[in-house]
């Protein structure tokens, strides 16, 4: 689709484009390919040569079973947060969508928690649950729960989980309300008049015809959790104990401060920007999402 | 309309107010402990009512920071936050606006090359290079200042392709109304573009601000000075390993006051920020 009335000039639209250039060069593709270039390279112990050597940093990567439990952790928590906080959101939606009395209420009240930033997440649940001075810690102790998540890793990662599912509930709820907002009443009456009750109107009408919807919705979520999840992990468990809470991104970062290979931790950049490719490849191809006015 | 009987309308109610009361019962017991002793809540005997340090708590946070040796006011991360956040805000829509007025009105060599190089950037999170844009922002002499902060995360495309969108749907006769007038380029963009796109830029204003003033990762790496500090990264700081020495109202305090802004814009500005993310998809 192109304008039919344009105007004519030679130079003004390069200068109209040239600060956006200027910075996605110097601060996107010059970073992204020092990544690419450094992924290929092994420097000496000592950072006085370098060699070109392939893939060699990736196989080393691969052949790394602390790297290879690293995408697994990754996947399982991504796979966690997303079934969680969309299947609770899901719930919400479904009842706001309702015609009561206060829905607008019900949603000013449901959506703000999409404006706290991860490491604000992670510190009021840390708060929650610590182990020695956590309010919900004494419930679950008293129920006999030996509640540790700084020395039990799977108790940390679902702390993680539950902090990082929570946050994303305002937003999955948003969209799932838009979405069954969009769905014609016409067809809910249809299936209603054909004796359907609710629950069966739900799982036959309505979750089919929001299956795009929760299709974005899961892939939206598997990013936030690669991604976002970041200052939730750092102020809650910074990825310990042990590597229990340590993600793929974690690991760019950890591996990264302490300075040591450089090629291996650009190739794990590089591998993160595959993921996030192929994942944004996939919203784009199967989730031909409108957008409306 | 479906009937909904009086049960089941019931239920509904009952469930969405448990599902509120999930959702805000972290924050409760942050308000809750930001104004208690520390001692009788780093003793695990915290109180589920609000206590009477309200005032003394609040007043150190914002002005005096923590007792520790990064003592540092919250008052002053705010600052720094409020400019990453305005600064990222606005510099994206302002570029991106710019730009997104050459691609669609003008026609000129490599134009589809420069759209393809801006949009290829919406997929990559700063999350993915940190390290060699920390070594270029370094070598630009930039860590610990408001540019180096604010820059290369005003580098993506999301905003240039909602402008680009929206210009599509400006009916050409307003251009050639224009042009009729007398209108160039410039008087074009300003007397009739840019109050078309108020609106627009607006609801992603509301967005890219909750996202500035939200981002840590980037911050936590450039900032080394305890006086540039962003809020997110000093509340970060605040919790010390040796949990003993964690002063937690205060902890507390900073983490309600790290929300408030862009809770604010959220609940104020309800109609723009939905609009704003569901046109972003952030």
């Amino acid at each position: 689709m192109q304008k039919q009335a344009i105007f004519q000039s030679k130079l003004l639209p390069y200068a109209l484009v040239a600060p956006q250039l200027a910075i996605v060069l110097i601060f996107f593709y010059w970073p992204a390919a020092q990544a690419v270039i450094q992924s290929f390279l092994l420097q000496d112990a000592f950072g006085l040569s370098t060699s070109f050597v392939w893939f060699e940093n990736y196989l080393e990567l691969f052949k790394d079973p602390a790297y290879f439990a690293a995408i697994v952790r990754t996947f399982a928590f991504s796979f966690a947060i997303a079934v969680s906080s969309l299947s609770f959101a899901l719930l919400l939606a479904v009842m706001a969508d309702k015609p009561l009395r206060g829905s607008t209420l019900y949603r000013t009240l449901l959506i703000w928690p999409y404006a706290v930033a991860p490491p604000v997440v992670g510190v009021l649940w840390v708060f929650m649950l610590h182990p020695s001075l956590g309010v919900l810690s004494r419930y679950l102790r008293a129920m006999g729960v030996d509640w540790n998540p700084l020395l039990d890793g799977d108790q940390a990662a679902a702390l993680i989980i539950l902090a990082a599912a929570w946050k994303q509930i305002s937003y999955n709820f948003l969209f799932f309300l838009a979405g069954l907002q969009s769905i014609p009443k016409s067809v809910i009456e249809a299936a209603a008049i054909d004796g359907a009750r609710p629950m069966r109107r739900f799982w036959t009408v309505i979750f089919p015809l929001l299956s795009p919807t929760i299709f974005f919705l899961l892939v939206i979520n598997i990013v936030y959790a690669f991604f976002d999840t970041f200052g939730i992990i750092d102020t809650m468990t910074r990825g310990g104990p042990g590597k229990a809470t340590e993600t793929l991104v974690y690991k760019v970062y950890t591996d990264g401060l302490l300075g040591g290979n450089l090629g291996s931790s650009a190739a794990q950049s590089v591998i993160l920007m595959v993921i996030v490719v192929v994942l944004t490849g996939i919203q784009f191809r199967f989730v031909e999402r409108k957008v409306t006015y | 309309m479906v009937e909904e009987e009086g049960f089941q309308r019931y239920l509904a109610h009952a469930i969405l107010w448990i599902g509120i009361a999930i959702v805000a019962f972290p924050v409760y017991l942050a308000i809750v402990a930001s104004t208690q002793d520390n001692a009788v809540i780093a003793n695990g005997q915290m109180s589920l009512l609000p206590g009477g340090h309200f005032l003394e708590t609040y007043y150190q946070t914002l002005f005096v920071g923590t007792s520790g040796s990064t003592r540092e006011p919250v008052l002053n991360m705010m600052l720094n936050s409020l400019i990453m956040a305005l600064l990222i805000a606005v510099g994206k829509i302002a570029i991106s606006i710019i730009s997104a007025y050459a691609i669609v009105y003008f026609r000129f060599p490599f134009r589809m090359a420069i759209f393809w190089t801006i949009f290829i950037t919406l997929m990559l999170p700063v999350e993915v290079r940190i390290y060699p844009t920390y070594k270029i922002v370094a070598d630009l002499h930039l860590l610990d200042s408001y540019a180096g902060l604010s820059l290369p995360l005003i580098a993506s495309a999301t905003a240039t392709l909602l402008f680009r969108q929206f210009f599509m749907t400006v009916p050409d006769e307003l251009l050639e109304a224009s042009r009729i007038d007398g209108a160039g380029p410039f008087r074009f963009f300003w007397d009739t573009l840019l109050p078309l796109s108020r609106t627009n830029m607006a609801a992603l204003f509301v967005i890219l601000f909750i996202l500035g003033w939200n981002q840590y990762l980037w911050p936590l790496l450039i900032t080394t000075r305890d006086d540039m500090q962003t809020i997110q990264v000093g509340i970060r700081k605040m919790i010390t390993t040796t949990d003993a020495l964690t002063e937690w109202p205060v902890v507390m305090a900073t983490a309600l006051l790290a929300m408030l802004p862009p809770v604010f814009v959220v609940v104020v500005m309800q109609k723009l920020f939905v609009r704003g993310l569901v046109e972003t998809e952030k």
